[in-house]
């Protein structure tokens, strides 16, 4: 990728640059991983910012400005109810990002600790990969679904529904890269110098398995923001009046003919946000897994 | 060979039988009396208890599982409440619809996807290689269900070509049965046509740089003789295998396809049954679709060892 007589390749010797620099200042040179984070810091911004960016509440309905369409006072539009369509894909912008980090932090964890255990004691594995491969068995919306339906329709529900739908890839993962450590010289040198066991899986195997983590991390924020948005969309997600960009697609579909501003943006809301995280996770995979790039 | 097959058949049960406890265990994590929450609070206790010998949840949990799994082993999913008929029997009438959908969409992405990965790989860095590039990160980014709507939106409400919703079944009117199906299986395979498309041009450039492939070249075979005969065989290895999991991921997908065309498969019967409560109806839902998943992933396993001599002595 880079030019080894650059003087940035010459300046990345040893003891100069520390390798999260070095891994930082690549991302920036991608162009395509720059525009994903780029995106991903508006859709922060709007979630973070959503009363200070707008001065419409999203829950607030006025009669007499019921399915305005996209003006200066409403710049998105308004719905059946009159609610201002910017302020609800701005709050909806929040539970998305909520419910997309959770599910990721989540997924990363119980990848973590499944994927570290199955990978480095044999005697687990079995058992636990089965387990993973069962869940994977499962569609992910329908599984989704189906939690959603038992658990009741709360914002940590969705959480924990798309956790449980999104974790076992998570697990695989990371036990992968167990396996492929374990066997390396270095895991053995440490080993010899009588380390325990949870020094060699904490200190010496996790740090490497964090490349793919970091990458799949990223997918699964996708993933659980593209999964929520639909699990709204049937029904199945955070409970009205709460804004979220899939029920306000779903409660916009019948007004699609006269008003298609209210599904149009919280779509755009939720295609921008995914665009955002999938190229920040392909940058990334360039970055930190030079194997997997293309 | 025989024992490859055997061996992956073997390790199909346990998983199935997770499959099993899963889809039999989420009912129970229902918060409170899983009766009173699927008759509602005005029942009365006669009802009530008769649900609950009917279900058997008077018995311990092991005991309702091995008459559940048995029941379920026979065919046996047991009642849907709402629509009072036998849960098999509902999901059964429903399964073709949402079969031809994932099938025509497999289908659909498989056409789309191979091709364009194959021609952007080949020319790589070209416009070409860009456009579809970039449509592919759009297909992976844009949901399903909304892509259905701006398709009908277009293609139904303005130009008027295809219908918006409906189904005919492919084997009693073929051609009105595809042009029903042509948004649907669009909208719900797109995205798995980009995820194809990404993987054939990562795989298709992995094997380009081969030596194999720089032998065939040096000794003068045409290109597209290399490309066809030579790379793409190879190529395909880890294409084929994503099929299964395409299909897991599009079955599951119909669900919301199925809502947004109004399509009767059995995504909006399970969306139905879960807004009614109707537990037995989600959970032979939830079983049904992912046996069929396990036996595609098992058939393409095999068909693969088939192809692909080096997995058999794994």
């Amino acid at each position: 990728m880079s030019d080894p007589l650059s003087p940035s390749a010459k300046s990345s010797r040893i003891g100069e640059e520390s390798p999260a620099r070095q891994m930082i200042r690549r991302l920036g040179r991608n162009r395509l991983a720059v525009t994903g984070f780029l995106l991903l810091l508006l859709v922060l911004v709007a979630a973070l910012f959503a009363e200070l960016l707008t001065a419409y509440d999203p829950l607030t309905m006025t009669v007499s400005e019921r399915m305005k369409s996209p003006s200066l006072t409403h710049l998105m539009g308004t719905d059946n109810f009159g609610r201002d369509i910017f302020s609800r894909v701005l709050h909806g912008a929040r539970l998305s990002l909520q419910v997309g980090a959770a599910v990721m932090l989540l997924t990363v964890a119980v990848g973590v600790l499944f994927g570290l255990l199955s990978g480095y004691y044999p005697r687990v594995d079995g058992p636990i990969m089965r387990v993973m491969d069962a869940m994977m068995a499962f569609p992910a919306i329908l599984f989704g679904i189906a939690i959603m339906a038992v658990l009741g329709p709360k914002t940590v529900n969705v959480v924990i529904a798309l956790s449980v739908v999104y974790a076992p890839r998570t697990v695989r993962i990371v036990r992968a890269s167990v396996l492929a450590i374990k066997q390396l010289d270095y895991v053995e040198a440490v080993r010899a110098q009588a380390a325990g066991h949870l020094r060699i899986l904490f200190r010496h195997i996790l740090p490497n398995c964090l490349s793919p983590l970091v990458v799949q991390a990223t997918f699964n924020f996708a993933y659980a923001v593209l999964a929520e948005a639909s699990l709204s969309f049937v029904g199945a997600g955070a409970p009205p009046p709460t804004p979220s960009w899939g029920n306000i697609l779903s409660e916009g579909r019948i007004y699609m003919q006269n008003a298609p501003w209210i599904t149009i943006f919280p779509g755009i809301a939720i295609a921008l946000t995914v665009l955002g995280l999938n190229l920040a996770g392909d940058g990334l995979r360039d970055v930190l897994d030079p194997r997997m790039k293309t | 060979m025989i024992l490859y097959v055997l061996r992956r058949l073997l390790g199909v049960v346990p998983v199935l039988a997770l499959v099993a406890i899963t889809s039999f265990l989420l009912v129970y994590l229902v918060p409170g009396d899983p009766a009173m929450v699927m008759l509602g609070s005005d029942a009365t206790p006669e009802q009530l208890q008769m649900l609950r010998t009917q279900m058997g949840l008077d018995r311990s949990l092991p005991e309702q599982f091995v008459l559940w799994a048995g029941q379920a082993l026979r065919g046996n999913l047991g009642e849907s409440f709402f629509l009072g008929r036998p849960v098999t029997q509902a999901l059964l009438e429903r399964l073709p619809a949402t079969m031809q959908l994932a099938v025509l969409s497999l289908f659909f992405s498989l056409l789309i996807g191979i091709p364009t990965g194959i021609v952007a790989a080949v020319r790589q860095n070209s416009w070409w290689d860009q456009v579809v590039m970039v449509t592919a990160m759009g297909g992976i980014s844009i949901p399903s269900f909304w892509l259905g709507l701006a398709l009908i939106l277009l293609f139904s409400v303005q130009l008027g070509w295809l219908p918006s919703g409906g189904y005919v079944p492919l084997w009693e009117d073929f051609g009105r049965g595809l042009q029903v199906l042509v948004l649907p299986s669009i909208s719900l395979g797109f995205m798995q046509a980009a995820l194809i498309a990404r993987m054939t041009r990562s795989s298709m450039l992995e094997v380009l740089r081969q030596d194999y492939v720089r032998t065939a070249r040096a000794k003068g075979l045409a290109g597209s003789r290399v490309i066809l005969r030579h790379a793409l065989k190879n190529a395909m290895i880890p294409v084929i295998t994503t099929i299964g999991t395409a299909f897991g991921v599009l079955l599951g997908g119909a669900v919301i396809v199925e809502i947004v065309f109004t399509y009767p498969g059995l995504g909006r019967l399970v969306v139905l049954a879960v807004q009614r409560r109707d537990y037995p109806l989600v959970q032979g839902a939830l079983l049904m679709t992912s046996v069929i998943y396990v036996a595609v992933n098992l058939a393409v396993d095999m068909l693969y060892s088939v192809f692909d001599p080096r997995i058999k002595y794994e």
